[in-house]
């Protein structure tokens, strides 16, 4: 018991960092993703704006959803969303809280995506060199439309034969890129603020609701994990009796039919024999036979109707466990 | 105390069977973008052979590591023995066999789905596998004169291979390399998008369908692993008295042989000798010590244990047993002779 009340304790201390710990990793795993991912603008003039917006927006909905696959919490609260009320209202209240603290949470690494891509510059260069206007820029002012379009289109790839080292190409790049590093900067700078005030401005409204709603979205976590841990624990007595009884029926067996000299010392028995009875490469071998061949059913409650049979010896040990097959072969209540 | 050390050992598995098993996984998966950065691609840079190469890097190794995934998985075995299993006694329930196959095929998907995200975004396999097909209409010179069909495809198979690419005329080569790793990275996106909707469904709308028998599989499939751990445990142990046994009879067999062959007093020890005579088991001298060792390699005992002797607890045979022993030599000289 003690043991438990140590991990329990562990577990509900350990549930919000847990879930934090992971949010962070997945912040950092988007920083890394960003930075090893080869980022090669088409430069052509109908593929750049698709590329350049696909790559700021569709890794931040993966992020998104990765944070909600890996965070167990949202699991929990589907659980306790759909599940039937039967003796237990459900809370509404509680079930909001712990939504929008996983919403939160998962929010982080996607919104994370998106500033690091505006601050380095080269989605949007990518994006939004071929919506320039061409009379901005001295080296794009004298050439018809079109081929404006296909020039503003290479700015963003430097190793093009055509705009190496032109100042026109330098000018769009600066141009665009203090927009992309403004745009990247005001939404950091909003988002704090509006976390900020978020949280200096939650205790001011419905704080014993939200109070309640918080201890009750811990209790239905602590829960489940204690109800998965006796569920571990239940199988794990439950396989070590069914070991004990398939070992004692074979020791009776042998017993019954090998017609063997009486042990000595019959009362020890029951007691630390290590060698349950079983004293013969033959025996050992039917023993692993009858394992694989018919594995006992999954009742350990004829124990207490087997013990009397012990005593007097009945013909055919088996035939118990058939009687008993018929009622409930496979499972006890849970 | 016994019950004790499995049950400390049993709640490490169990506790950590998940995260062993998630841990595999996401080895597995650096081990496959490990694999890709140390692979050497080599495009052939020739007209069939490209889309050969190029498609069969892109989808053979995923399936190796699938299965690779199946092999490293421990209970693998558990699910064929359970599957091939004869029904005996206990029913078998065809839903927990899916649970378990299930849990087991979603860890072995990461891995490829690793290789195949990580091959398309770098892009290499799809620049190969479609350099023929760029549309040279929109990209470069059609209309480049003297140039057959067979011609231009030769020389836009050469496009990944930068250093003998003579078609620049026709396009450049930047520009189609450009092209083909834009869509490529473009089905990379796709793809992990795909992958990881799909396990966001799989795993939300677990619990709007069917929970009750998810919990009844989840446990019954923990049951059948920590069963069949238990066995092999309490097998273990149970082998190891036994053979405890087995060389404690053979020493006693040798020495009541020596004392029926050489018609010596058996050696009673001294009531205060103490434990270490006992351990001697009456053979004292070089002599016998050799010819105990000599046996034991010519002439093993039979796994076949005497119930007489059977210790009642860890102690030794005790001493109001010599009474049984005349008999036990005439039992003993038979299974020397008939042990194979």
């Amino acid at each position: 018991m003690d043991r438990f009340r140590m991990i329990f304790q562990y577990f509900q201390s350990n549930s919000e960092s847990v879930m934090n710990g992971i949010c962070g990793l997945l912040a950092l795993a988007s920083v890394k993703m960003y930075t090893s991912f080869d980022f090669s603008c088409p430069c052509l003039p109908q593929y750049n704006m698709a590329y350049g917006l696909g790559i700021m927006f569709v890794p931040p909905i993966i992020l998104f959803l990765c944070g909600l696959i890996l965070n167990r919490q949202s699991l929990v609260m589907l659980e306790e969303w759909r599940r039937p009320p039967g003796r237990r209202k459900k809370d509404l209240a509680v079930i909001r809280y712990m939504c929008s603290s996983i919403m939160q949470r998962a929010m982080v690494a996607p919104v994370v995506w998106i500033i690091v891509t505006l601050l380095d510059g080269k989605c949007l260069i990518c994006a939004f060199s071929g919506s320039m206007d061409p009379q901005k820029f001295v080296g794009f002012a004298n050439v018809s439309t079109v081929q404006a379009q296909q020039l503003l289109a290479k700015v963003p790839c430097k190793d093009e034969e055509l705009m190496r080292n032109t100042t026109s190409r330098k000018a769009v790049t600066r141009y665009l890129r203090c927009w992309s590093q403004a745009l990247g900067w005001s939404i950091l700078l909003i988002l704090i603020i509006a976390a900020f005030l978020a949280r200096w401005l939650r205790p001011c409204f419905n704080q014993a609701t939200l109070l309640q709603a918080r201890h009750w979205s811990n209790y239905i976590d602590i829960e489940q994990k204690i109800f998965e841990e006796s569920c571990c624990e239940h199988s794990r007595l439950f396989a070590h009796k069914c070991i004990l009884h398939f070992f004692e029926s074979m020791r009776q067996e042998i017993k019954l039919h090998s017609f063997s000299l009486p042990r000595e010392g019959e009362g020890h028995e029951e007691g630390e024999d290590l060698l349950q009875g079983i004293t013969d490469q033959d025996q050992v071998n039917k023993l692993l036979k009858m394992w694989y061949y018919e594995k006992p059913p999954l009742d350990v409650s004829q124990a207490h109707q087997r013990h009397p049979l012990v005593r007097e010896r009945s013909p055919l040990p088996w035939a118990d466990n058939t009687s008993t097959r018929s009622k409930s072969p496979q499972h006890t209540s849970v | 105390m016994k019950m004790d050390k499995f049950r400390m050992i049993f709640q490490f598995f169990q506790s950590n069977q998940e995260s062993f098993m998630n841990g595999i996984c996401g080895i597995m998966a650096l081990a496959s973008t490990q694999m890709y950065s140390a692979f050497d691609f080599n495009c052939p840079c020739l007209p069939h052979y490209n889309l050969a190469y190029g498609l069969g890097i892109l989808l053979v190794p995923p399936f190796i590591l699938f299965l690779l995934g199946f092999v490293l998985n421990n209970n693998i075995s558990m699910l064929a023995e359970e599957w091939r299993r004869p029904q005996g006694q206990r029913g078998k329930d065809p839903a927990v066999l899916r649970y378990m196959f299930c849990s087991m095929a979603q860890r072995a998907m990461i891995a490829p789905a690793v290789w195949v995200s990580v091959t398309l975004l770098d892009g290499k396999c799809i620049t190969c596998a479609f350099c023929t097909s760029v549309p040279v209409e929109t990209l470069g010179n059609a209309s480049h004169p003297h140039l057959s069909q067979g011609e231009i495809q030769r020389v836009l198979a050469r496009i990944p291979c930068k250093e003998i690419y003579n078609g620049q005329q026709l396009i450049a080569n930047e520009v189609a390399i450009r092209y083909l790793r834009c869509i490529s990275q473009a089905l990379g996106w796709c793809f992990v998008l795909l992958m990881t909707t799909l396990a966001f469904l799989v795993r939300s709308l677990r619990p709007c369908f069917s929970q009750a028998a998810f919990l009844k599989s989840r446990y019954w499939s923990h049951y059948i692993d920590i069963e069949r751990k238990l066995f092999d445990e309490t097998c273990a142990e149970h082998a190891r008295s036994f053979a405890k046994v087995c060389i404690q009879q053979f020493f006693e067999g040798m020495s009541t042989d020596l004392v029926a062959a050489h018609c010596h007093l058996p050696r009673k020890a001294p009531a205060n000798a103490g434990e270490a005579a006992e351990k001697l088991l009456g053979i004292t001298d070089q002599g016998t010590m050799n010819m105990a060792l000599k046996n034991w390699h010519r002439c093993k005992p039979p796994l076949h244990l005497h119930p007489p002797a059977l210790p009642t607890g860890n102690g030794w045979a005790e001493e109001g047993q010599t009474p049984t022993h005349p008999s036990a030599p005439r039992k003993e000289t038979a299974a020397y002779y008939s042990w194979v």
